[in-house]
């Protein structure tokens, strides 16, 4: 049987995970911040991949790897299957989850919706914050993804757009 | 009559969103190695690993207290009781166990035989002084610094230092009286 543990130990292990890298850490080096979450990420990633190919043949090509990721990786981790694919067979694909999980209970801090007096400005301010704040925490599955090609022999860069929220896609740039 | 509190978490694990425990254990061990490489010190890593639990500890209590139905301990023994069979449960799927309870009743040691934190896990001899799984004495220090119990909670077997059980010692400092933010006449 497979060992489970309540939904929110991994939501809580995260959240304070990224808290702690942007907050206390490197609170003024975002950037640092950001390839600390990114490598634990990568860990994991390479990790999880190593285990759930155990018992599988070499894949042929990138795009079956990809495929891979998208469906047994993706439901090992979410219950689900990435919902679209797309690729310019080129070396870029575009993986998307229509409701990214992980994205769905991040709240943002309210306090910092109060600073500034004039309008447009703590809209703005508060908009980039709550931007921020998501991209913090799409560092993570982002290097999972890396983590987890990178074991299956492909060197890649994975960027994510949330340009369509709930939906998240993983840009996956394959490195010639 | 009040209801009965559960005296197990077994319904409430099985009723919960659950995931993958290999994706928690691995994230967590990650966090480990990281905090390692870029804190340097062991002792660090042991302290921040506590910080990271006692912030968790003050959230996930209300999580407990919606989720598992528990009512007003009477005691700090009915305490430990609640955290070692409903609390572990609920949240990581193993069960605890409490013992050497102290002659005032404020001090004991909750033991955990299965620890899903330590599963694929092995210290290589330069993490000497590392309380791997110290994020979990923060997690209940936390909750129950938010349920106005101040404790101190320490590591006293460990597994990956060679014992045969983990064993938290859990020790209730000071019961701080509950203070309402409004009065009642107005």
């Amino acid at each position: 049987m497979v060992r489970e543990v309540a939904e929110s130990c991994v939501d809580s292990l995260l959240t304070e995970m990224v808290a702690s890298y942007c907050n206390r850490f490197y609170a003024n080096k975002p950037e640092l911040a950001a390839r600390r979450i990114e490598a634990i990420g990568y860990q994991v990633g390479h990790q999880l991949s190593e285990r759930y190919t155990m018992e599988r043949p070499r894949f042929s090509d990138h795009l079956e790897a990809i495929k891979f990721i998208c469906k047994d990786f993706w439901t090992e981790l979410f219950k689900k299957q990435i919902d679209n694919l797309k690729t310019n067979h080129r070396g870029t694909f575009v993986l998307q989850d229509n409701k990214f999980p992980w994205l769905e209970r991040i709240s943002i801090d309210p306090s910092t919706d109060k600073v500034n007096s004039a309008e447009d400005d703590s809209f703005t301010t508060a908009e980039n914050k709550a931007a921020s704040t998501i991209s913090m925490h799409l560092y993570y599955p982002c290097g999972i993804i890396r983590g987890a090609l990178s074991n299956l022999g492909i060197t890649c860069a994975v960027t994510a757009d949330i340009s369509n929220l709930p939906a998240c896609s993983f840009v996956v740039r394959v490195k010639a | 009559m009040a209801p009965v509190a559960p005296r197990s978490g077994d319904a409430i694990f099985a009723n919960i969103e659950r995931v993958n425990a290999e994706l928690f254990t691995l994230t967590y061990g990650a966090i480990v190695r990281q905090l390692l490489t870029d804190l340097e010190e062991v002792e660090e890593v042991n302290k921040q690993l506590e910080q990271m639990g006692y912030n968790i500890g003050i959230r996930l209590i209300d999580e407990f207290l919606a989720k598992s139905n528990v009512s007003r301990c009477v005691d700090f023994r009915e305490t430990a009781d609640v955290i070692a069979k409903v609390g572990f449960k609920m949240f990581l799927g193993v069960t605890a166990s409490v013992s050497n309870w102290d002659a005032e009743g404020t001090c004991c040691s909750i033991i955990l035989e299965d620890n899903p934190l330590v599963d694929f896990v092995e210290l290589p001899d330069t993490c000497q002084g590392l309380y791997y799984c110290n994020m979990l004495s923060g997690v209940i220090r936390g909750a129950l610094e938010m349920v106005s119990m101040k404790t101190e909670v320490t590591w006293i077997r460990d597994v990956l230092r060679g014992d045969d059980v983990f064993e938290l010692q859990v020790k209730l400092l000071k019961q701080v009286p509950e203070e309402y933010p409004y009065k009642d006449d107005e």
